[in-house]
């Protein structure tokens, strides 16, 4: 493409107005200027609101407490990391322990004693006492961690 | 200014069967203007923090004088505004208000509809309280269910992975400051485009034959005894049933037992309960909330498809959808309320 001085008001064999092709040309780098610059605001502004991953210790294993705590038919609710973890006491020897965050929306599951199984009041959805689904929308089952008693102490790890 | 004046006297509001529900839109405005009032009072006592924001809305509902009713008038106005706000969209669409050369009045209707459900969101969870705070996880959970942008707009809602003190910083950032600028600007648009293009008509009523209120006095004194109604309501509301404050938030501990969202969110909330956990070879919550997407995309292009080529309303499909659509959420807020 040539572009002339303009001042003939045309470009001879390519038949376009200069002032046209030139007045384009300067649009063209302008807008591309501006863009340019938007995008170098705009950038760092969209980073910005995109939170920074934290990378939390991996806690693979929790005391839970004493076996005295908990009576028979009884579940609470303990710190796993930073989510919470449920600890079932199923009968006197017994123990067993899920992820508490219910695999529909997140919220935290209880133990009920009446049925023997898992509930999450937010979407009535009920898990087994191995984490299956029961009823109600959860998708999938819980996590199952390892029980360990050790002495008087429970202990509740990953499993591998 | 000289502006306004000849705007006031020249405008008049059409008189017909369906006037009443003018008022809608003015009610809407007005609590609007009340939660702004009561929402800066607030301001000056509130902590957006984990450890204070509960403690601090418990200092203003126990120990400052008349606490307990800014903040029960903020909730109970926040509550009749989206409730008025519903009423005010039904009856555009009742009253085929919505067809041309109003659809952009209507695009931004329910722009500022949504950004009043986000007003409700974000506020819900500034207590801090147990039932706020399973709100604000199945909700963010929700928008992070969502397909391709999901996941990168839970985060951006909760400040990371979980909802904890950085989601309530950034709720409380989102309701008191980014919201409102938006809301602001957008009410003025929605309003001049209403004053631009005057009162709409029903396609039953002749607009040539049809007799005119003059806006102001006549139709603005009737707008402010309306008001004034609706102030009373408010009133009683707040100082005969004041909003609850709840339980602390506790990220360790189970959901309680009765947990529901707020009434506007109860048809969605219930819907989700009886969506089953697969359906064919989908997960239901995903087909639940691609439902809703849809619906709610549907819905806000309704004047494109409300429309024939001439612009005359297709008035018996949209009576039909709205009929059904009103009849589902109050079917489903109903159940979603007493299951």
């Amino acid at each position: 493409m040539e572009l002339n001085d303009g001042s003939t008001g045309c470009c001879g064999e390519c038949g376009s107005p200069p002032q046209q092709t030139r007045r384009s040309a300067l649009s063209w780098l302008l807008g591309a200027g501006v863009s340019a610059s938007l995008a170098s605001f705009f950038y760092p502004v969209l980073r910005f609101l995109n939170p920074p991953h934290v990378t939390e210790a991996a806690v693979n294993e929790v005391a839970a407490g004493k076996v005295q705590d908990l009576k028979p038919n009884s579940g609470k609710i303990i710190k796993f990391g930073n989510k919470p973890a449920l600890l079932v006491r199923v009968s006197e020897t017994e123990f067993k322990a899920f992820s508490a965050v219910c695999t529909h929306l997140n919220c935290t599951v209880q133990y009920q004693d009446s049925t023997r199984q898992i509930w999450c009041a937010c979407h009535n959805g009920t898990y087994d006492m191995n984490g299956r689904v029961v009823s109600g929308p959860p998708p999938n089952p819980l996590e199952e961690f390892a029980v360990l008693l050790r002495g008087d102490d429970v202990v509740i790890s990953r499993r591998a | 200014m000289s502006g306004v004046i000849e705007l006031l006297e020249h405008k008049t509001v059409p008189v017909h069967s369906a006037t009443r529900w003018y008022y809608f839109g003015g009610i809407t405005l007005f609590l609007f203007a009340i939660q702004v009032i009561t929402g800066i009072l607030l301001l000056l006592y509130y902590r957006p923090t984990v450890a204070e924001a509960f403690e601090s809305v418990r200092f203003i509902m126990t120990r400052v004088e008349f606490g307990w009713l800014i903040r029960s008038i903020h909730s109970w106005s926040a509550n009749l505004l989206i409730f008025a706000a519903f009423v005010h969209m039904f009856s555009v669409v009742f009253t085929h208000a919505y067809r041309k050369p109003r659809e952009l009045t209507w695009l931004s209707g329910i722009v500022l509809l949504g950004l009043m459900l986000g007003f409700g969101f974000s506020g819900y969870l500034l207590p801090w309280n147990q039932i706020s705070y399973f709100a604000t996880k199945v909700g963010t959970d929700v928008a992070a269910s969502a397909p391709l942008v999901g996941p990168a707009m839970g985060r951006f809602l909760r400040g990371g992975d979980d909802v904890g003190a950085a989601t309530l910083t950034r709720f409380f950032a989102f309701h008191v400051m980014i919201l409102p600028i938006i809301t602001a600007g957008l009410v003025m648009f929605h309003i001049l485009l209403v004053q631009k293009n005057g009162m709409s008509t029903p396609p039953w009523v002749s607009p040539s034959g049809v007799r005119q209120m003059r806006f102001f006095p006549n139709f603005f004194l009737r707008e402010l005894m309306v008001w004034y109604f609706a102030l009373a309501i408010l009133g009683v509301l707040a100082a005969v049933f004041p909003w609850e404050l709840g339980d602390k938030a506790d990220p360790f501990a189970s959901a309680p037992k009765g947990i529901r969202p707020e009434w506007y969110f109860l048809a969605q909330f219930y819907t989700l309960k009886l969506v089953p956990s697969h359906v064919w070879i989908f997960e239901g919550e995903l087909l639940g909330i691609l439902g809703f997407g849809l619906l709610a995309g549907s819905w806000a292009v309704l004047p494109f498809w409300g429309m024939d080529r001439t612009g005359a309303a297709r008035t018996r499909l949209v009576t039909g959808v709205g009929v059904v659509l009103v009849a589902y959420l109050a079917t489903f807020t109903v159940l979603g309320y007493y299951k």
